[in-house]
């Protein structure tokens, strides 16, 4: 086990600069999940740490060795890809015993290895199958015991849920918590999946064009993102824009909503915006921060109503998703199942300012 | 409501019918077409010379008794056991060569991204294009001037330049197919490029590599051109052109040895190709549409 450094990390391929300049250090046993959008340059940087990609310029290190130049099999890394990568002709047990078959292991020190793995991943009685032989799940857990086996520094995951099912996807999550529990090994594992990254990271960095958004835990980044793509980015559906104004209305300090109600902040955050007064700022707002007026919970109790007109509904069982029009803009809301809107009906929703958060439009940075 | 899916139901049975009779119909016509030659061989093979000789006979039955004598003859008085193990020889040193350089050289080709790769690739191929009746002048020269004229290992250095660069671009392609993730996976298992070829992508191309092997044993068991430009000793002789040059005296065709002859030349590829046949297909059509 080991802790990882990324200085500095620059990748350009020909022209195109992929990874501008990420700075990480990982500390021993931590789980970071690399989280973003699709060309972000998540799996970039992963694969520069196993050594797959060369490095444009910066320093790459685990535990105490600097590993730009060192090959991959000498990294003392696993990884786990998003299409398995389970070689077709061998069995479970030559798939999960290769590596150390090529490193000259003893063959009962192989046999109680893979054993061991295999009975942590519950796949004991799949060992002389071939990976045509199984299905998807079995051979994620496969390309995990491969890894595993190795007792490597530091486990790599690229995307390693993506190619299956949501059930199976919400199982294998647990599996690898669970996992990284027993083992705390290293991890680092990329995903565009922000549910995964919520659940899975002891510490979550979401990554933007080539850099670094934010790196917090996933509580932070969530709730208190220092950008507008971390803010837009973490969270299903994703925040509401929109645009307001501050102003002092009553001697307090309220974000009025361009064609909304006027939202009262809290003092701590009235303090830090005020210089902003007069100046169009963009509001962002959780669609769980918009309610029906029939809610009493979590405290809000200094909501502001609001009437809207419904465009859409989405009943999703446990909750109702609710877009509807304000001014220009559609927003989105998260009601209970006790309301029962209905497209085109004019209804009341409240506003809960106490989780709003203000952006400078000029640098897109949270205020 | 029920009444239309039963009718295009039954209407797509008979079709499936029609289409099945149609295709049977169709094959059994060129069954018959391309079978016609083989056995017209083994009755004539099997025919005394008297009988073959004779106009007013059935040429498509043995009407006047089976001999074996013409097997008997060529197996026991004339060279062509010899024949057969100088082909033996050249077509499984020229399979193992064609093998072994094209197995490298597609996975080099394939694998290891390097200036030119792409246009070396294709270059490849072209050299294949040039057909074989250009290029043995040229081979003669070369072959002369290394002083292998009349023995065998001049075909064992110039069929390779038939079949490297068409094993090559088979392989090529099905190395291709291979995904790119499973290098990386045993990159980081810790093979180096001459494991990850022989542990991973050998035992994966598997089919391709079949193919490939039929079609260089094909090409150096039967071509006819090299042999009969280059070889004109008896002892050093192959089957293709030393079951014809043995066989016709001047003037005078000794046809049921050459039919005999024909058949036995033609058993091994037969069998290697009933053994091997759906790696063959599998192999072609996988290196066809990728890579």
């Amino acid at each position: 086990m080991a802790d990882v450094t990324l200085q500095n990390l620059v990748k350009t391929f020909d022209t195109v600069e992929a990874v501008r300049g990420i700075d990480l250090q990982i500390p021993n046993n931590e789980f970071v999940v690399l989280v973003g959008p699709s060309g972000c340059g998540k799996s970039t940087v992963l694969r520069m740490i196993a050594g797959l990609e060369d490095i444009t310029s910066g320093d790459i290190r685990i535990g105490d060795l600097r590993v730009n130049d060192v090959p991959p099999k000498d990294r003392n890394i696993a990884m786990v890809f998003q299409n398995y990568a389970l070689y077709p002709h061998m069995t479970v047990e030559q798939n999960m015993s290769f590596g150390l078959r090529l490193r000259k292991v003893a063959k009962s020190e192989i046999r109680g290895k893979v054993q061991r793995a295999a009975d942590i991943l519950g796949i004991a009685e799949l060992l002389g199958r071939r990976p045509r032989e199984l299905s998807g799940g079995q051979r994620q857990r496969v390309a995990m015991g491969r890894a595993i086996v190795r007792d490597p520094q530091v486990f790599l995951f690229d995307e390693p849920l993506s190619n299956l099912d949501a059930k199976l996807r919400g199982q294998m999550r647990i599996e690898i918590q669970r996992l990284h529990q027993q083992l705390r090994t290293t991890t680092i594992y990329v995903t565009h999946d922000q549910v995964e990254a919520m659940t899975l990271a002891d510490r979550v960095v979401v990554m933007n064009a080539g850099r670094i958004e934010q790196a917090g835990t996933p509580d932070e980044v969530y709730h208190q993102p220092r950008t507008r793509f971390v803010a837009g980015f973490m969270g299903s559906p994703a925040m509401n824009f929109l645009n307001c104004q501050v102003t002092e209305e009553n001697g307090h300090t309220v974000a009025r909503l361009a064609d909304g109600p006027a939202l009262p902040l809290p003092a701590e955050q009235a303090a830090r915006v005020r210089s902003y007064a007069g100046r169009t700022l963009v509001a962002g707002l959780r669609p769980e921060n918009i309610r029906e007026t029939a809610s009493h919970d979590g405290g809000n109790s200094s909501g502001v109503p609001h009437d809207v007109s419904i465009d859409i509904v989405e009943p999703l069982g446990r909750e109702t998703i609710v877009y509807f029009r304000l001014g220009d803009s559609t927003l989105c809301a998260r009601v209970g199942t006790e309301v029962h809107p209905r497209a085109g009906e004019q209804t009341s929703l409240v506003f809960h300012p106490d989780r709003l958060h203000l952006i400078d439009p000029e640098t897109d940075l949270v205020l | 409501m029920t009444a239309v899916p039963v009718t295009s139901a039954t209407s797509l049975r008979a079709n499936r019918r029609w289409a099945l009779i149609a295709a049977y119909a169709c094959l059994g016509i060129f069954v018959v077409f391309f079978l016609f030659p083989p056995y017209y061989m083994l009755v004539t093979s099997l025919k005394t010379n008297a009988e073959i000789a004779e106009l007013a006979s059935n040429p498509w039955i043995v009407t006047d008794g089976v001999t074996f004598g013409h097997y008997k003859h060529l197996l026991t008085e004339s060279s062509f056991p010899r024949f057969f193990l100088n082909t033996t020889i050249v077509t499984v040193v020229v399979v193992a060569i064609t093998m072994v350089i094209s197995v490298l050289a597609a996975y080099s080709l394939a694998r290891l991204r390097f200036w030119g790769s792409g246009v070396l690739a294709t270059g490849v191929f072209l050299t294949y294009l040039v057909p074989d009746t250009l290029l043995f002048i040229p081979l003669f020269k070369i072959v002369g001037w290394l002083g292998l004229l009349d023995t065998y290992w001049s075909l064992i250095l110039v069929y390779p330049t038939l079949t490297v660069p068409f094993c090559t671009w088979i392989m090529i392609g099905y190395f291709g197919s291979i995904p790119r993730e499973l290098d990386e996976a045993a990159l980081i298992d810790g093979a180096n490029h001459l494991q990850m070829l022989l542990k991973v992508f050998i035992p994966v191309a598997l089919p391709g590599l079949i193919a490939a092997t039929i079609f260089a044993f094909t090409v150096a068991w039967a071509n006819f051109l090299y042999p009969l430009a280059y070889i004109y000793s008896e002892s050093e002789m192959v089957l293709t052109v030393g079951t014809v040059t043995t066989l016709i005296k001047g003037d005078v065709f000794h046809w049921g040895g050459l039919m005999a002859g024909a058949l036995l030349a033609a058993a091994p590829p037969v069998i290697l190709y009933a053994f091997l046949m759906d790696y063959y297909i599998a192999g072609l059509t996988s290196g066809a549409t990728k890579g």
